[in-house]
């Protein structure tokens, strides 16, 4: 009962990092960083409430989502592609400004500078051991399809091929006529749809938009992703592994068995220990952050 | 159409191109036949490459008109290219190494089963190729694991899977043994025979010769010669690429033991080395205890296939690299010191990769020239950017780089005066042993003369030099004794009277071993 119940929070947790580190492994074997995932979720999150709020539909919710995820995907894209700008600053710019706009319109919106009003989410009923209301939650079962969705797109399909030849060798791909912008662009617009419903399952399950409520999510999913090796079905066993730490975080507390920040420390000390070598040779796509394709 | 009337297969007119100041091509015309092997000569930097890639989609040019098969296809991509069935091999592969060879070669235009990709139509694709041109590479391996002979033949393979009838190869022999190099020219001669069209851009003049049917010259951007093989000679081609008369590697005067005079009055060996091993990343050791000397104002040559160990053995001697062993110039013992340490010693290094090693293609000319040696050229906490410029205008003047604006950044410069830039910058320093690392790869016959009179000039010197080359005309040309190394260890060093390429060519192969 208490393993199931451990189980249940753990993948609770790891749901939006399954989102984030589906798209942002996309973007990165495309070749462009997914350093901004932590504001596409914050942006998926803010739009989930407020067209659920207006329209009384979490469907509707999950669709503005993905539209804010993708715009501001789509203003990375264009920075990074178009104008060439280093990938490294646009990322953390763009985290900025999500954090700015959300807290601007929570200000004009809703008159708040903390948090949005309540809006009804999904209806689920409570169980036990938390278990029955995940799978009452569609966002759930998207979020572990997404997965796979993410791995068949990228190794079964033409697509997928082409990502990762314009995330490896972008002049040779454009020497057989893939068009690498486009495929590019695409990439990023998918990690963007997908961080923003990891955003939208933060604000939905908890029934409201709260200021910078992404908490880093963002940067967690993007760990996971260099832990998992740059493959989707490693990096949602990174992400689960994360998820489980935290949950462990969360259960220790109060026992003073051990200083909660250690645990937070987890998900971080893995990467460093992934890329440091340990668990296999973790080798980026060759073109990553590289500005320019010529 | 009847069968046996020549037409155009190409045909470009007055194709103009410019990067940014620099003009690559200015008014060059092309003109190949249908079934034919064209070669396309010229000094680096002549715009040779420049016109292929517009053909090829690559690039579009500024002005002029292009043919393809009577339909103008002026200002086309490369996908329209690669629908009419042009295909370009390009000198730098464009390969993905994480992908595997049936990936890379359907890349661009895959096989399908609904929406996904069908793997295993793409390999027996790949396979049914391999039968009908004989050229084999397994379909499932990764890039990556490929050696650079397996990995040309993907390329070719890529561009005939796209149903190229015309084939376009840039120096597709550069990094090719001989035995390699045969097989290519059976592959081109089939192709060629089967109604192919192939342009080979080389400016390696017995290539042009023995597999050409038709010769285009190049120079400066400008086409200026247009000739049938049969019956031209090397002399001729050689004098259009350049537009005076030169003289070849193989006719070159050889002056044995320039230094024999003084032989009694300076040390035996200058520069010598024991057991030297260096670990490798495949192998366990990539230089296998290798020892040789070298005297004062002699040129030890090392003949091999790449990745044989020469650029190991030379990383591990300019300190680029860790090895074990023993470096003694003059006396000194150099193992473990830095590089800095063994530059002040005495090492002259032209690294074999100009990009990865040589230049900052970044840098102004002028900062390149003093790479390496930039705590010589201070004053206080900065650089003395005047005697800077005063060392760049007297190199530049001095090794005719080309344009002569000091503060040029090197990128902007062709390969061959790239290449003048780092030989200007190692010569140029004081130094008693010259490591030259294929000191001439991707240079035009005009600046192979010069490096190759620099060469000779710092053997004259009483100098020690160490010449690395891939091309086995250049290390009979230049070397008073001649090393073939082969899988890391030296498999012969034999003295120059004593080597020909009858004698090396099986050596390098490792198919014999001299006692």
């Amino acid at each position: 009962m208490i393993l199931l119940a451990f189980l249940a929070q753990t993948l609770r947790i790891a749901i939006p990092y399954l989102f984030a580190a589906a798209g942002g492994t996309l973007s990165e074997r495309a070749g462009l960083i997914a350093l901004a995932l932590e504001g596409y979720m914050l942006g998926g999150a803010f739009c989930a409430v407020v067209a659920s709020h207006y329209t009384e539909s979490a469907w509707i919710g999950i669709l503005a989502a993905i539209g804010g995820g993708a715009a501001l995907s789509m203003l990375y894209a264009v920075c990074t592609i178009r104008f060439r700008a280093d990938q490294v600053v646009v990322g953390i710019a763009i985290n900025l400004l999500a954090i700015g706009l959300t807290r601007f319109f929570l200000r004009l919106l809703f008159d708040s500078s903390s948090n949005s009003p309540r809006v009804a989410g999904f209806q689920v009923e409570g169980s036990g051991t938390g278990f029955g209301a995940l799978v009452q939650n569609p966002l759930v079962w998207m979020g572990v399809l997404c997965i796979v969705g993410v791995a068949w797109l990228l190794y079964r399909t033409p697509f997928g091929l082409r990502i990762r030849a314009v995330g490896e060798h972008p002049i040779a791909a454009a020497s057989v006529g893939v068009p690498v912008a486009r495929v590019r662009y695409i990439a990023v617009a998918l990690s963007g749809m997908l961080a923003g419903l990891g955003g939208a399952y933060l604000s939905l399950d908890q029934h409201q938009f709260t200021d910078g409520m992404t908490a880093g999510r963002g940067f967690i999913a993007l760990a996971a992703i260099i832990f998992g090796r740059w493959d989707p079905k490693r990096a949602a066993l990174a992400c689960l592994l994360f998820a489980a730490a935290e949950t462990l975080q969360i259960r220790l507390q109060g026992t003073q068995a051990l200083p909660s920040q250690f645990v937070e420390m987890i998900p971080y000390v893995l990467t460093i220990v992934a890329l440091a070598g340990v668990v296999g040779r973790a080798v980026a796509p060759t073109a990553l952050g590289r500005t320019t394709t010529e | 159409m009847p069968e046996n009337t020549p037409r155009p297969s190409i045909l470009l007119e007055g194709i103009d191109k410019s990067f940014g100041p620099v003009a690559a091509n200015r008014g060059a015309d092309l003109s190949v036949t249908t079934g034919e092997i064209h070669a396309l000569v010229g000094e680096n930097g002549a715009g040779k490459s420049t016109l292929m890639r517009i053909l090829s989609g690559m690039y579009a040019a500024d002005a002029g008109t292009m043919e393809v098969n009577g339909r103008d296809v002026s200002g086309w991509t490369t996908a329209a290219a690669i629908a009419a069935g042009v295909g370009m091999v390009h000198q730098h592969f464009m390969l993905v190494p994480t992908l595997t060879v049936a990936e890379n070669v359907v890349l661009g235009c895959e096989l399908t089963r609904g929406v996904v990709l069908d793997r295993v139509a793409a390999e027996d694709a790949v396979r049914a190729l391999s039968v009908r041109t004989g050229l084999n590479v397994p379909p499932d391996r990764l890039v990556a694991e490929l050696s650079v002979g397996e990995a040309q033949r993907v390329e070719i393979l890529k561009t005939l899977y796209r149903g190229a009838k015309i084939l376009i190869l840039d120096e597709p022999t550069a990094v090719l043994s001989p035995p390699e190099v045969q097989e290519l020219w059976q592959v081109l001669r089939s192709l060629r025979d089967d109604g192919g069209t192939i342009v080979l851009i080389t400016h390696k003049l017995d290539e042009v010769i023995e597999v050409s049917d038709t010769i285009t010259v190049m120079r400066q951007g400008r086409t200026v010669a247009r000739m049938a093989t049969h019956g031209a000679t090397p002399q001729a081609i050689a004098c259009a690429m350049v537009g005076r008369d030169v003289a070849l590697a193989g006719d070159a005067e050889y002056v044995r033991g320039g230094s024999s005079g003084q032989a009694s009055a300076v040390p035996s060996v200058l520069f010598e080395v024991r057991d030297l091993t260096v670990a490798g990343a495949r192998r366990a050791a990539a230089v296998d205890a290798v020892s040789f000397g070298i005297a004062p104002g002699e040129i030890l040559g090392i003949a091999g296939v790449e990745g044989n160990g020469q650029t190991e053995l030379v990383e591990a001697l300019a300190g680029l690299r860790r090895g074990t062993g023993s470096i003694v110039l003059a006396g000194r013992e150099l193992i473990g010191a830095s590089v800095r340490e063994r530059g002040d010693a005495g090492v002259s290094h032209i690294p074999e990769d100009r990009h990865e090693r040589g230049l900052v293609l970044d840098y102004s000319v002028a900062e390149n020239l003093i790479l390496g040696q930039q705590h010589r050229f201070v004053r206080g906490a900065t650089l003395d950017t005047r005697r800077v410029l005063e060392h760049a205008r007297s190199l530049i003047e001095a090794y005719d780089i080309r344009p002569t604006d000091p503060e040029l950044p090197a990128r902007a410069l062709s390969g061959g005066n790239q290449q003048k830039i780092v030989v200007a910058r190692e010569l140029a320093r004081d130094f008693t042993v010259l490591l030259a690392a294929q000191p001439t790869r991707g240079v035009d016959v005009g600046a192979i003369e010069f490096i190759h009179a620099r060469l000779r000039e710092a053997k004259a010197q009483g100098k020690a030099v160490l010449l690395v080359s891939a091309d086995l005309a250049e290390v009979l040309a230049l070397s008073d004794r001649i090393a073939v190394m082969y899988g890391g260890r030296f498999v012969a060093v034999l003295p120059r009277e004593k080597a020909s390429p009858d004698i090396i060519g099986p050596l390098m192969t490792g198919a014999e071993r001299a006692a």
